[in-house]
């Protein structure tokens, strides 16, 4: 099992991403450069937080035309294992792997600050190992991170149960005062419809160790070492 | 040479909490009768062809793959004739 890293100009958590995979799991990983083109040998792919390209244009909208995005989309297509998180979600929905889009705050305000989210669907290959309804205490570091989809994409991720996390009070009922940016439905995380991709704007590997102050983010990442949904 | 103009804006049932603000903001400087502000992007292209029945065509497809996200926004664009 080997956990490819991607890295583009301006992605700035990778290097958190692999310390709790080296550290904290004890899973082998390893860098993939947006300029590569091929992801052999991995068997699941992190897009990490950033601004990758500077974000110009729009988030995300650069960086899902660099040369490994072809391969990230074949790797998805295939089943494989897709989370990204922060910047990393904005990129999936901007190339197509992921619906809907990420707008500014509602608030225009970045947003850096501890946010709850409930679990809503535990078969994807990020959230096998949580319970349904699992309240998890993730941080989050965004200034567009306002879900977005127009009502006939939202009407089919409720009835296909793409909705994978909603921000929601500690105690875990969705709410006003505890979304953060503005997301429609509250929704913080969506999967594809194959389930294997993952995008989400809280940022899992800030809190994956005690020290830290919360490890709730390492369910996702420990989830990994089951690796895809079926057989590839 | 040609030089296209291009205003991407963020569709009607999208909301824009920066337009809502500047609209506040001249409401309150007592400009009277602002019903809506929005916001957008305003670029300019400049192309090096002199057929504008092939540079719209190249224009609109640079606006669905990468200027515009259909998903939020929709654009409009106009080409005109510049000096070299």
């Amino acid at each position: 099992m080997k956990v490819g890293i991607l890295v583009f100009p301006g992605t700035w958590s990778h290097q958190d991403f692999a310390h709790v995979f080296q550290d904290v799991l004890g899973l082998s990983w390893g860098y993939v450069w947006h300029k590569g083109t091929s992801l052999a040998g991995y068997d699941a792919l992190i897009l990490p937080g950033g601004f990758a390209h500077g974000d110009y244009l729009r988030v995300g909208a650069i960086a899902r035309f660099s040369p490994i995005m072809e391969a990230v989309v074949r790797f998805a297509r295939d089943g494989g294992p897709v989370l990204g998180s922060c910047n990393g979600f904005q990129i999936l929905c901007e190339a197509g792997l992921l619906p809907g889009a990420l707008l500014r705050n509602r608030s225009l305000q970045y947003r850096c600050q501890w946010v709850h989210v409930r679990t809503e669907h535990c078969d994807t290959p990020f959230t096998r190992t949580a319970r349904p309804g699992q309240v998890l205490k993730i941080p989050i570091s965004h200034g567009d991170g306002r879900y977005y989809a127009p009502p006939e994409i939202l009407a089919r991720l409720r009835s296909n149960g793409q909705v994978v996390f909603r921000y929601c009070t500690p105690a875990g009922a969705a709410a006003d005062e505890a979304n953060p940016n503005g997301s429609l439905e509250h929704i913080a995380g969506v999967c594809s419809e194959g389930r294997n991709v993952v995008g989400l704007m809280p940022h899992p590997e800030r809190a994956s160790e005690p020290l830290l102050g919360s490890e709730d983010g390492r369910v996702l990442l420990e989830a990994i070492r089951g690796g895809a949904l079926q057989p590839r | 040479m040609l030089e296209a103009e291009i205003h991407v804006t963020l569709k009607k049932s999208v909301l824009d909490p920066q337009g809502e603000t500047v609209r506040s903001a001249l409401q309150s400087l007592g400009f009277q009768g602002v019903e809506d502000c929005r916001i957008g992007k305003f670029m300019v292209v400049r192309l090096s062809g002199a057929d504008p029945t092939q540079a719209r065509a190249q224009v609109e497809e640079m606006c669905r793959k990468l200027l515009a996200n259909p998903v939020i926004e929709e654009y409009v664009f106009q080409i005109r004739e510049v000096g070299g």
